[in-house]
């Protein structure tokens, strides 16, 4: 858990050094103030460089008119106050109605790949909790989705989803005969569902990962005691194990959740630049509002409102699971 | 049949063998692709899809080095993934030592902070980053923009979060007296965190380094717009081969099974690191 690191007393402080460091001891006493300091020095500069300093010049994009002729000279751009902001959420003209689209597409997506990855990860986990013949392969087998890099694993998929030369219309509609005829997956409404397919393929593995090594923290003994009382398997596994995962869950659920909404590299790997309307995330929509347009002005004011959007429900969600917690700890 | 009250029910075991069965078939499935089609020649990649080859060659894997210059995409990839997860873990070892072993004002602000920057979307570092590196560029004549440098100062910021934390939770978890004992005896930090908790955090190194290798060699979006002919990785390299005139799908698929063997190889040999990097860090 992320805050038990953050609380836990430290134990590491000099105050029960013994006698003999004494001589060293005021020296000693300024390093050790130092120190953490000069540890966390580089990880602080480069968080500073690539993650806050490039948030704070986009929120300052974001009220700027930064068309493609400013961007040697980006601080040059005039200043267009709440400009773009009114223009993105201005939900009749044809920009804020796209973005809205796209928004709403993503939050369909991202809930649903989350639960189907949470659900086959979790399920996988605990069927291979026991031993027996060929469970070892089995692990390597199902994190090699995990494992492939992405543009490999979604390239893929691309050839699959071919409208003529592809596996998956060969099978619905050579071999099952389940379609009139070949569909087309990567253009139109049946867009959504190769990408959730691709996603969910990608993502199971993480849960699994996760969940496996969750498993592992939870004392034999408990299941012992359980099958004593004459708990069955399934029993075990609802009384037991899935109130055991809790806290795991709380992190995987929030961790999945904000990579795939975020995700840039399937879509994009997928459709190309042009993501057809039917799946067109928010992350491949303000890449192609900003570099398409090269109207970075836009395209940074909706990266500012889709991370409010993000603070605001993870703030929300952290909230609302701990308290349940707490109350389930009591 | 039920002679232990722990012995799973044959509902259990069926349940079982139907969902580990569906599953083997849908994870393999585009591995089999991506195999089988690799070695077919290109007039059944380009026709109706066949289960099974008409004859089997070897040609795209030789074809693929000359279609597009994959050779050179290959080295910077493997530079910059490289050097970033070196970069990577060392700045991570050193940030999460800080964190677990020393009280300090900031601390709290610190983690925090750098946990937050994972729910940012890469979206929003994007063009502010470029613009950054482009007016640095122009300032000092340091080339961040289109250089490995550039590419590789960025992803090794983008693990060091993940790293950072999850080593937080496993040196936490290498007893304390372990490196009180070497201070006492005369190390100094450096000398305990080097000699004592380094060697004994080694699962969780190995796993942090896996991670952040990952994460490098797989990156698209940073990649796409932040490199030029010569510093090209595989991330972006390999779609040169869907965009000719004839997609040569066998070679794509030799392309795409030769660039995944190390990451994939290196992570099923490393796994179990993986797993126990995650049971003491991350899921506590």
């Amino acid at each position: 858990m992320t805050t038990t690191a953050l609380q836990e007393p430290v134990r590491g402080t000099p105050s029960g050094a013994p006698a003999a460091r004494r001589p060293r001891r005021r020296t000693g006493r300024a390093h050790r103030a130092l120190l953490p300091y000069l540890l966390l020095l580089p990880a602080l500069l480069l968080e500073l460089l690539v993650h806050l300093v490039p948030m704070v010049i986009g929120v300052m994009m974001s009220f700027k008119e930064l068309v493609q002729i400013y961007i040697r000279d980006w601080s040059s751009a005039p200043w267009s106050g709440l400009g773009n902001y009114r223009m993105t959420v201005d939900f009749h003209a044809p920009v804020g109605a796209a973005l809205l689209h796209s928004f709403l597409v993503t939050v369909g997506f991202t809930l649903l790949s989350v639960a189907l990855c949470w659900l086959i990860g979790t399920a996988a986990a605990l069927f291979l909790q026991d031993t027996f013949r060929g469970r070892g392969l089995l692990r390597a087998l199902f994190l090699v989705p995990y494992a492939l890099p992405v543009y490999a694993a979604v390239i893929t998929w691309v050839f699959m989803f071919q409208h003529d030369n592809g596996l998956v219309n060969h099978v619905l509609h050579d071999q099952l005969h389940l379609t009139d005829k070949p569909a087309f997956w990567l253009i139109g409404d049946n867009s959504f569902y190769a990408l959730l397919t691709v996603s969910v393929w990608k993502g199971w593995p993480f849960a699994f990962l996760v969940v496996t090594a969750g498993l592992q923290n939870i004392p034999g003994e408990l299941y012992e005691a359980a099958a004593l009382d004459g708990a069955g398997m399934w029993q075990r596994i609802a009384r037991i194990t899935l109130p055991s995962l809790r806290p795991v869950n709380q992190v995987l659920v929030l961790v999945l959740f904000l990579w795939t909404f975020n995700d840039f590299n399937t879509p994009y790997v997928l459709f190309g630049r042009a993501a057809p309307d039917a799946a067109d995330l928010v992350s491949v929509h303000i890449y192609q509002a900003s570099f398409v347009t090269w109207n970075f002005g836009t395209g940074s004011a909706m990266s500012v409102l889709l991370l409010l959007f993000l603070l605001v429900v993870t703030g929300a969600y952290l909230l609302i699971t701990s308290r349940g917690r707490r109350g389930a700890d009591a | 049949m039920h002679d232990s009250p722990m012995a799973p029910p044959r509902s259990f075991l069926w349940v079982r063998r139907v969902f580990l069965t569906l599953l083997t078939g849908f994870v393999l499935i585009p591995v089999y692709v991506m195999v089988s089609s690799s070695l077919k020649p290109l007039a059944d990649v380009t026709g109706k899809f066949r289960w099974l080859p008409s004859g089997l060659t070897l040609r795209p894997y030789i074809d693929i080095w000359s279609t597009v210059p994959l050779a050179r995409y290959f080295v910077n990839s493997l530079i910059v993934a490289g050097a970033a997860t070196l970069c990577s873990v060392v700045v991570a070892v050193f940030a999460a030592y800080a964190v677990s072993r020393y009280d300090f004002r900031g601390k709290r602000v610190f983690t925090v902070t750098v946990l937050s920057t994972q729910m940012f979307p890469g979206i929003l570092f994007l063009l502010p980053l470029f613009l950054l590196y482009v007016n640095i560029g122009n300032a000092t004549g340091i080339a961040l923009f289109g250089s490995r440098g550039g590419l590789i100062l960025t992803y090794l910021t983008f693990s060091l979060p993940f790293s950072i934390w999850m080593l937080i939770g496993y040196l936490d978890s290498v007893p304390r007296d372990l490196d009180e004992a070497a201070l006492v005896d005369g190390c100094g930090p450096l000398g305990a965190l080097f000699r004592i908790v380094v060697p004994a955090a080694v699962p969780g190194i190995v796993a942090v380094a896996v991670y952040a290798f990952m994460t490098a060699w797989g990156e698209v979006l940073f990649a796409s717009v932040m490199t030029d002919d010569t510093t090209r990785t595989l991330a972006v390299g390999l779609q040169g081969y869907s965009t000719l005139n004839n997609v040569y799908w066998n070679q794509i698929m030799a392309a795409s099974l030769v660039v995944s063997v190390p990451v994939v190889a290196g992570f099923l040999l490393l796994q179990r690191y993986l797993v126990a990097g995650l049971t003491a860090g991350a899921v506590k």
